[in-house]
């Protein structure tokens, strides 16, 4: 009876694992098939059938180095906003004692529950419009700028550290930021990759926002321009998919290489605490 | 001062770029939609400061009384009711089996994860490429494919989205749903076992109730992304085709708000939107939260 229940235990798990591959395993082949091949045989890489056309001919229609520039400014910059910041924060929530650290805790909680449909109409006036930010890097980031779940990890984390070690350092006349800068910070460093990480895929997958505020072509983050490219021109090459994919392997490898690495940073228990608050 | 600010008045220093950001970004923002929503409002140049007479609920009324809105949630609803509960079923089962697994827990968890961590764009290439009328899934299905198919098909079009967002968002409940069956004491299945129930029993009596507040917030995230839906109809349905069948209120919104010119409007939508969702978290909470005992 157990062994039987663990065998269909592997079977509902790697049944899963399928599901949730194959069509990464398919993007990548039919990025690299001259033609695309619908049929059962064209899931397999069939030598005769290789190239790397595709890849030119996207990067005719949507210079997809330009397209990752963009969405490197915009990833950076909301990783810095959130690193510099959301530490400074977190450590304050965490470490200090002041009037208002109760309140600004139950907002950073408030603040992920807050869909961003609602706040998609009042911003896009605001930034667009009110201060003609569009088509420009800091209206892009500007509402991503402090990643307020990655306020939350730093905060538990700070928390853990030994109180001790603290009291001790100010005794010694060291003062806050310098306790922050090398006390605490090397300590949780951990907890900055998985901030990292978590903060990385938000803009580097946005596609709502700057969609709504570039539009100029050279200012697009990829998702964007890829985007536009699936709703518009993929109809007038010879062969859509092929080019359709060979961009979207350009947009998602960043990310999965990323997350293949620093897959060990990226568990339950940190991100759990994260959401949960 | 200290009195005033606190003992380390320099927490509040520290933490003011956040504040002054939460202000900028949510909270005023906020209050500015509320404040759309009841006038009548249209974009101006920058500078410019045009009348904007109050108007009551005219936007609300402009905005419920058009067919495609009122469409565009309804047809929301049919992906709730599909994406919500297969989320929680599947997530759990993933979750508990992942849990008990000894092998390949890193493999199987790391390919769990790929679909939330790539951008929904990059995927929905492959998707549509999967599901086009002459892609690979009607070709497996031979005679069996849906006629018109899977994307133009009135019928159809919702559900598959509502399939794809399952499917794309899985691997971030059954993060969640892994972290809470930690939480849940090994003794409860031991004495269970002693009982005499079984693995199934088990999971109906020890796992389901452990794992309860992270059924609640799977529930609570799933429906508000749900009803942010904008990606998967925009691009997989070229903009929420066929025939407004697979709309979304927050495609519509940018649709009137934005191409047509009318925020308000797409600021009343946005209000009513939120309002739901509130309304479906509140009954969520009430039948799955914590209860008082």
């Amino acid at each position: 009876m157990t062994r039987r229940g663990a065998v269909l235990r592997y079977v509902v798990l790697f049944a899963g694992a399928i599901v949730f591959l194959f069509p990464f395993y398919y993007m990548v082949i039919g990025s690299l098939q001259k033609e695309t091949d619908p049929t059962l045989a064209g899931a397999f890489p069939n030598p005769a059938n290789l190239t790397l056309d595709n890849y030119v001919n996207v990067n005719e229609r949507i210079d997809l180095v330009s397209g990752l520039v963009n969405s490197g400014i915009f990833t950076g910059g909301v990783l810095l906003g959130t690193v510099v910041f959301g530490v400074l924060a977190g450590y304050a929530l965490a470490m200090l004692q002041w009037r208002g650290r109760n309140a600004t805790f139950a907002l950073a909680l408030l603040v992920q529950v807050i869909p961003f449909q609602l706040l998609q109409i009042p911003l896009y006036v605001l930034i667009a419009r009110d201060y003609g930010l569009s088509d420009t890097h800091l209206g892009m980031i500007l509402p991503f700028l402090i990643n307020s779940t990655a306020v939350i990890i730093f905060r538990q984390y700070f928390l853990q550290l030994p109180k001790e070690l603290f009291e001790a350092a100010r005794i010694d006349g060291a003062g806050e930021l310098r306790l922050l800068w090398s006390v605490a910070l090397p300590l949780v460093r951990p907890a900055l990759v998985t901030a990292v990480l978590l903060t990385f895929i938000g803009p580097w997958n946005e596609f709502l926002w700057p969609f709504l505020i570039t539009k100029d072509a050279s200012m697009q983050p990829l998702a964007v321009s890829l985007a536009n490219y699936i709703s518009t021109v993929a109809a007038s090459t010879d062969n859509p998919f092929g080019a359709i994919l060979a961009g979207a392997v350009v947009l998602a490898a960043p990310v999965v290489v990323l997350f293949i690495v620093f897959q060990r940073y990226f568990v339950s228990s940190d991100l759990g605490s994260g959401v949960k608050g | 001062m200290k009195r005033l600010l606190g003992r380390q008045p320099l927490g509040l220093l520290f933490s003011s770029p956040y504040l002054a950001f939460v202000i900028l970004v949510f909270a005023f923002p906020i209050v500015y939609a509320v404040w759309i929503s009841f006038h009548d409002f249209f974009f101006a140049a920058p500078g410019a400061e045009p009348d904007r007479p109050f108007v009551g609920l005219d936007n609300y009324v402009y905005a419920f009384t058009n067919d495609q809105v009122l469409r565009s949630f309804a047809n929301v609803g049919v992906f709730l009711v599909i994406n919500v509960p297969l989320t929680v079923v599947l997530s759990l089962l993933l979750a508990s089996a992942l849990n008990r697994a000894v092998h390949a827990r890193t493999f199987l968890r790391v390919s769990y994860y790929v679909p939330y961590v790539t951008a929904s764009v990059a995927v929905v290439a492959v998707w549509l490429f999967l599901f086009s009328g002459s892609g690979l899934v009607n070709t497996i299905l031979g005679p069996l494919a849906p006629d018109p198919s899977w994307l133009i098909n009135e019928q159809l079009a919702m559900p598959v989205i509502a399939l794809y967002v399952t499917w794309k968002q899985l691997g971030f409940y059954i993060l969640l749903y892994l972290a809470a069956l930690q939480n849940v004491p090994k003794e409860l299945y031991e004495s269970a076992a002693t009982d005499g129930a079984g693995r199934i029993r088990q999971f109906f009596a020890v796992t389901v109730p452990g794992v309860r507040p992270a059924t609640l917030l799977v529930l609570l995230i799933s429906t508000v992304t749900g009803a942010n839906l904008f990606t998967e109809p925009y691009l997989l349905t070229a903009g929420g085709g066929p025939n407004g069948a697979s709309t979304s209120p927050v495609l519509m919104m940018y649709q009137l708000g934005i191409q047509q010119g009318q925020p308000d409007v797409a600021a009343a939508i946005g209000i009513v939107l939120v309002i739901g969702v509130l309304v479906i978290a509140f009954i969520q909470n009430r039948f799955v939260g914590e209860r008082e005992s």
